[in-house]
């Protein structure tokens, strides 16, 4: 009998397929929505995790301004910047500390003969590839000599490598970045993408002392990285390094911090806490957009069972009995909903494919997201189809067979 | 029930298929009160081929509902088959139309767009039949009314007569022991009516099935083995033919 409702369902719907098509779209939408939402959200948590390993939990990050302004945020207003002789400060009056390394980064236009792509230039010294455990493919890190005097050599991310020479080998070249001409002494490993699309590789590293004289024009710091030793916990490093800068920077026992410290856990749940906040943002979009879609299928299986009434006097007369002709109709409404259900769940995984392309995060479907979002739609035409079968269960089989 | 002596004798003659004692229907309240049937009784023994004539407002559309179950009675007594059925629930009643009765309209009323064969089928899907039982079924019965080879076309591919068919096959498929025919012949020709009847006629004679038929048209009322004459609510003639019914012989 469920069968035969089913079979009946499905031709009852195809018989009006445009129509059945727009009843179900809210769904589809509602459906599509959670799906594509969830599943981005899923990969740029695991990203964000993935990057937490890469870069090595024990790095902390001190950059000047208030303490509520999050990592991505520019160095706060009115904060002293952070200069050379803290970075040295940090590495040798903490012992808790192995190495510290500053990093200055603009984005600026690399050009290679008539090659030219739009890279971030990090200001560093070699403390950066230690900090950041990252290897060298090619080449060699920067002479002390050169890091002294801030002469214009540099190390080139993969990223960056492969734009301006392809296949060919880089180590010697004289690549431009603005007016700068810069001498490539190195390349770095591949280190991949980071969360939300930043590709760790799209970086040429030149000295901190070029990177203040040539493009920067000043002696600020704006982050410097502190790895922090092994053994020892990156609260104990964070609560020294704090101590440090407050005394360095004079700043009274009851004065607030006028720099930060972050460490790699602190961004990561941050980052996981804005997922959640827009995956749950997004959840009561959709729960919204079930529900209008719900209500569209109760309304046009009010209509349809207007429509059938003589229909349903036939099958009344022949005798189904009141449960067939619910069971009919609440099937129709159910397979109506599950159709939505399903196309929304096919367009939610595809819009998820492409957001997570776009984003270079992984794609991380959820089978226990997809089966919810199919028993969820079922439910959907089950409770709204409940009362248009009732209405056309309940129907006087003779008024029913006089309905023109 | 007590067994009379007759009983004894005839026992199949004496215990009729239908009957009706004392029924009355008044739609509405007060004012607005319709009496539809003032007190009708009626016997109608298995195999009989009754015409129900009478003008419109005469109750036997009315009577006809009552009959077929679609319909209770205000007041009055039913038997079918010996059983009282007149204060069964919707769901008992759509029970005994889908086992005992097969319904004929005058406007058809087959399910659109769907084939002939599907449209046969209905009722069995409804008792739960399995699917190649049911087509199987379906054929036969669609074999009987002369439309072997039209299994496939829908009711708009089909002629007035040819759409009528299928609706008795529909209502012989279950294998019914009464057909209900409100006014059959009402939407057809002179030619395609007499198909019809001499269809039913069949129906009546070899397969010993109970013939209910309402129908304005004398000439039709000619083919059953009975008349009943309906006035004001109430039966005003009810004349048998010389012919005897089908199973009494």
């Amino acid at each position: 009998m469920l069968y035969e409702a089913v079979r009946l369902a499905l031709q009852a719907i195809l018989r009006n397929a445009f129509r059945s098509f727009l009843t179900v779209l809210g769904i589809v939408i509602g459906v599509a929505a959670v799906i594509a939402m969830v599943t981005v959200g899923q990969g740029s948590t695991e990203q964000v995790q993935a990057d937490v390993s890469t870069l090595g939990t024990n790095l902390l990050m001190i950059r000047p301004g208030q303490p509520s302004q999050g990592p991505g945020s520019g160095a706060g207003g009115t904060a002293a910047s952070l200069t050379l002789k803290d970075v040295e400060a940090v590495e040798e009056q903490i012992p808790s500390v192995a190495v510290a390394t500053p990093s200055n980064s603009r984005s600026m236009t690399t050009i290679f003969g008539n090659v030219n792509t739009t890279t971030t230039v990090t200001g560093t010294d070699n403390r950066f590839l230690i900090a950041r455990d990252w290897a060298l493919a090619s080449g060699r890190s920067f002479y002390e000599s050169e890091l002294r005097t801030g002469s214009s050599a540099c190390i080139l991310g993969n990223t960056v490598r492969e734009k301006l020479f392809g296949n060919g080998d880089p180590l010697g070249a004289s690549i431009r970045l603005k007016q700068i001409s810069c001498r490539v002494i190195g390349t770095l490993a591949v280190k991949g993408a980071s969360s939300f699309g930043t590709d760790q590789d799209d970086i040429v590293l030149i000295p901190i002392r070029a990177f203040m004289r040539r493009i920067s024009g000043n002696q600020d710091i704006s982050m410097i990285y502190a790895s922090i030793r092994e053994g020892v916990s990156t609260d104990k490093g964070k609560a020294d390094i704090e101590s440090l800068m407050r005394e360095r920077r004079r700043i009274g026992p009851f004065e607030d911090d006028d720099f930060n410290v972050f460490d790699m856990k602190q961004i990561s749940s941050m980052l996981t806490g804005i997922t959640s906040v827009l995956t749950g943002l997004l959840s009561a979009v959709a729960a919204v957009s079930l529900l209008v879609g719900g209500i569209g299928i109760m309304n046009i299986m009010l209509v349809s069972v207007t429509e059938r009434t003589r229909e349903i006097g036939i099958r009344l007369a022949v005798g189904a009995t009141e449960r067939q002709v619910l069971l009919q109709f609440l099937v129709e409404a159910t397979v109506l909903s599950l159709i939505g259900g399903l196309i929304g769940i096919v367009l939610g995984l595809s819009l998820g494919l492409l957001g997570a392309r776009m984003l270079s995060v992984p794609f991380s479907p959820s089978a226990s997201l997809v089966l919810a979002a199919f028993v969820f739609s079922a439910l959907v035409g089950i409770v709204f189809g409940y009362f248009p079968a009732r209405r056309a269960a309940r129907m006087d089989p003779i008024e029913a067979l006089r309905h023109q | 029930m007590t067994k009379t002596a007759t009983a004894a004798t005839e026992p199949s003659d004496d215990r009729p298929l239908i009957r009706l004692r004392r029924i009355t229907k008044v739609y509405g309240t007060g004012d607005a009160e319709v009496r539809a049937l003032r007190g009708i009784d009626m016997d109608i023994r298995g195999g009989e081929f009754v015409a129900i004539m009478g003008p419109s407002g005469s109750g036997k559309s009315t009577a006809m509902n009552i009959l077929g179950f679609l319909d209770k009675p205000t007041d009055g007594t039913y038997l079918f088959g010996g059983a009282e059925v007149d204060h069964l629930g919707r769901d008992q009643l759509a029970l005994l139309r889908r086992n005992f009765l097969g319904f004929v309209f005058q406007g058809y009323n087959l399910l659109a767009r769907t084939s002939a064969l599907d449209n046969v089928e209905l009722p069995l899907i409804y008792q739960g039949m399995a699917a190649a039982k049911r087509r199987q079924l379906a054929r036969e019965a669609l074999a009987k009314v002369g439309l072997k080879g039209r299994e496939d076309h829908d009711p708009s591919q089909l002629s007035g007569g040819q759409q009528q068919r299928v609706a008795i096959a529909r209502a012989i498929v279950t294998n019914p022991d009464v057909i209900l025919a409100d006014e059959p012949t009402g939407n057809l020709d002179t030619a395609r009516s007499r198909e019809i009847m001499d269809l039913l006629t069949n129906l009546n004679r070899k397969d010993g099935i109970t013939i209910l038929m309402v129908t304005h048209e004398p000439d039709m009322a000619d083919y059953a083995d009975r008349l009943i004459h309906f006035v004001d609510g109430r039966i005003e003639t009810d004349t048998s033919s010389t012919r005897e019914p089908a199973d009494a012989l």
